[in-house]
């Protein structure tokens, strides 16, 4: 900060003013670093350690794949390993057909759960955008509140309410609006339960957010000028909280598409879902290799979506400007 | 206040390091045991004994314990995998061999057992057995006998038959989500060789499984227990011990529910779990010791009195509450005994054949 400050006038006085220059070009280069540091220890190398693999052979041995890269026998050594590399894991992926279905299932899934969750947060950050100022921190600390309990305890207490003899058939039966128990419990309307439940408060708090900065007196305007509240919304709230609309899709979506333990716990057993195929690789083929491959491929399919986000994110920031 | 608080984190500190040179004179084994599977009492008992601290730790899968185990440096020193994964581990070089030397208790292991612990660890020189069991039915009893008008299930055929089990579908069935247990009870019921690895068996096995898939609600390893118990279905393929497990609650919740479970008189599959002691567990003699504890006939009795398993150990049988000596589907009687099966562990490429058949019966895929 000083330096910043300081260099400008600096600069005139000749000799001290190439130190502070110097100094202050490397701080400002570590302030860049840290998060590319940051980025890589916790993002790119734990990748680059499970590619790796990917390229690697199924193995009884610990642990169980080989080559395992040492430098043991010198760099001729390491060379010889490396080589051993190879992409057959993934030929093997684009063999069996189950692969692909799993993967198509569980994008259908979260993009079906994504949207339902859209069309119920909506409404609830609407609303809570145009409540009383005061009224706002409890309305937000509502939707937090979940979380103060186990997600895990949250989804049983699904089953308990969607299974044959759970509370809302009870319901249902004693108010006399059906005759048979509806069999939600393992279906995939339980998942969609189950995720748009779970996940709905990554829906409502982008949400809320960008309605909350809305300058409301636009819609006034428009409604001055003779324009009916419906289309008012679609020509100026829907356009203007399209960032925060986007933010919660993918903060749905992509948490989703890798989800386990909600169709695991609400689905039955016909789902289909890449966490499930990446959990039988792991664990009942023991073929760590094969599921490796199944978790980069699941990378690069949501590093799409996750590009999306990032470009609309850069958009929205110049539109700010 | 800042004072204040460092004061208290000095403090904080020397107590912790007081503590951590009073822990390392203290003799620890760390043990990695299946929930709910032993009376807490055997373990007070056992440090009182020997002085020795026990680090109990649990886990409720065999595929997590072996995911441990393969990445290494676990820090365990005893863990209680079940036989077929057992025989996998060894080979992959997880376990060390037992010094018998300090197991002078090994002299009261029950043949019957150990005869067939030997398929999965030849000679018995990695592991004890702890406690064994098997694959069969769990029923709700009034249910069945309304659908089926059976008193009692007797036969795989219940299961197998497509017409008998979709009089059951509407009331519930769940099959274990566990293509190794249950491939080889198909094939028993289909008269194929238990052990068989041949793809046309698996298929034929597949088959069968998809004709009776239409009736079955779900593939899966734990949720029965629950299920069973609150009567929410009437029929489960699962584990003696979990069965019981059922049967108890629903016993307790006093609702009406009445579990039940069969050994089929075709044969079930028998299953292992063995304590071992992994190659790099840092205090090889205490385990020892605490196997060696294991093996004493009134604390192996205790711990079946408590969890409902049949356990290895002959001598312990007489210290064995008579409820659980005398129930046929917990110690079986002779005849039965005779034709219970074992499964080998497969070779890589017929697990990912039998995984991919499974993953077709259970999704359709």
């Amino acid at each position: 900060m000083t330096e910043a400050a300081v260099s400008p006038y600096s600069a005139r006085q000749g000799a001290p003013s190439f130190a502070a220059r110097a100094l202050q070009a490397v701080t400002s280069r570590l302030v860049v670093i840290v998060p590319y540091l940051w980025l890589l220890v916790f993002f790119l190398v734990p990748f680059l350690i499970v590619f790796k693999i990917s390229l690697s052979q199924t193995a009884i041995a610990m642990p169980p794949y080989t080559p395992v890269l040492s430098f043991e026998d010198g760099i001729s050594g390491f060379i010889s390993q490396l080589s051993e590399l190879n992409f057959d894991n993934y030929l093997w992926l684009a063999d069996d057909p189950l692969y692909f279905n799993a993967y198509v299932s569980s994008v259908w899934i979260a993009g079906v759960s994504t949207f339902f969750a859209l069309l119920v947060g909506y409404p609830v950050a609407y609303g809570m955008a145009r409540a009383p100022a005061s009224l706002r921190p409890t309305l937000l600390m509502l939707v937090i509140l979940p979380f103060w309990t186990s997600f895990l305890i949250r989804v049983y207490a699904w089953m308990g309410i969607l299974k044959p003899e759970g509370l809302l058939n009870q319901l249902l039966l004693n108010l006399g609006i059906i005759d048979t128990p509806l069999l939600i419990m393992n279906t995939h309307t339980a998942i969609f339960i189950g995720i748009v439940y779970s996940y709905l408060p990554f829906m409502i708090l982008p949400l809320y957010s960008a309605l909350e900065k809305m300058d409301y007196s636009l819609i006034e305007a428009a409604q001055d000028l003779g324009c009916p509240p419906i289309s008012a919304f679609w020509k100026i709230t829907f356009p203007l909280s399209l960032p925060g609309v986007i933010a919660g899709c993918m903060l749905v979506f992509i948490p989703a598409v890798g989800e386990f333990v909600i169709p695991d716990l609400l689905g039955g057993s016909q789902t289909l879902m890449i966490g499930k195929t990446l959990w039988n690789e792991f664990f009942a083929n023991r073929d760590w290799p094969v599921s490796s491959a199944v978790a980069v491929i699941l990378l690069l399919l949501l590093i799409v979506p996750i590009m999306i986000f990032q470009f609309s994110q850069a958009r929205a920031q110049e539109q700010g400007r | 206040m800042i004072k204040k608080l460092s004061v208290l984190s000095v403090a904080t500190a020397v107590a912790a390091i007081v503590a951590g040179t009073s822990w390392a004179q203290e003799r620890t084994v760390n043990v990695y045991n299946w929930s709910d599977y032993i009376d807490e009492s055997v373990i007070a008992d056992f440090t009182k004994e020997t002085g020795i601290k026990v680090v109990y730790d649990v886990f409720d899968s065999n595929e997590l314990l072996e995911t441990k185990l393969l990445a290494g440096g676990s820090g365990y020193d005893v863990v209680v995998p079940t036989g077929n994964f057992l025989a996998r581990q060894i080979q992959a070089g997880v376990f060390q061999k037992l010094d018998k030397s300090k197991l002078p208790n090994l002299s009261n292991m029950w043949d019957v057992v150990s005869e067939r612990t030997a398929k999965y660890d030849p000679g018995n020189e990695y592991s004890i057995n702890y406690m064994w069991g098997t694959v069969g039915i769990g029923y709700n009893q009034k249910k069945v006998q309304e659908a089926l008008g059976i008193e009692a299930i007797d036969s795989w055929d219940v299961v197998f038959n497509p017409e008998k089990l979709s009089k059951l579908a509407d009331c519930g069935v769940y099959i274990l989500d566990s293509p190794t247990d249950i491939i080889p009870t198909t094939f028993k019921y289909l008269g194929i060789d238990t052990e068989s690895t041949s793809p046309e068996d698996i298929a034929k096995a597949e088959e069968a499984l998809l004709k009776i898939r239409p009736y079955v609600r779900k593939f899966h390893s734990s949720e029965y227990i629950n299920a069973l118990a609150n009567g929410d279905i009437c029929l489960a393929i699962g584990w003696s011990g979990d069965v019981f497990q059922a049967r108890d609650r629903a016993a307790e919740a006093d609702q009406g529910v009445v579990v039940e479970y069969a050994i089929p008189t075709e044969g079930a599959e028998m299953w292992f779990d063995q304590f071992a002691i992994p190659a790099d567990a840092p205090h090889v003699a205490e385990a020892h010791e605490f196997l060696n504890y294991m093996m004493k006939p009134e604390v192996i009795a205790k711990a079946t009195n408590y969890v409902y398993f049949p356990n290895g150990n002959k001598a312990s049988q007489e210290f064995i509450d008579k409820e659980i000596m005398e129930d046929p589907a917990i110690y079986p009687d002779e005849a039965t005994m005779a034709k219970l099966f074992t499964v080998s562990p497969y070779d890589p490429k017929t697990q990912r054949l039998i995984t991919r058949s499974w993953t077709k019966v259970v999704t359709g895929q």
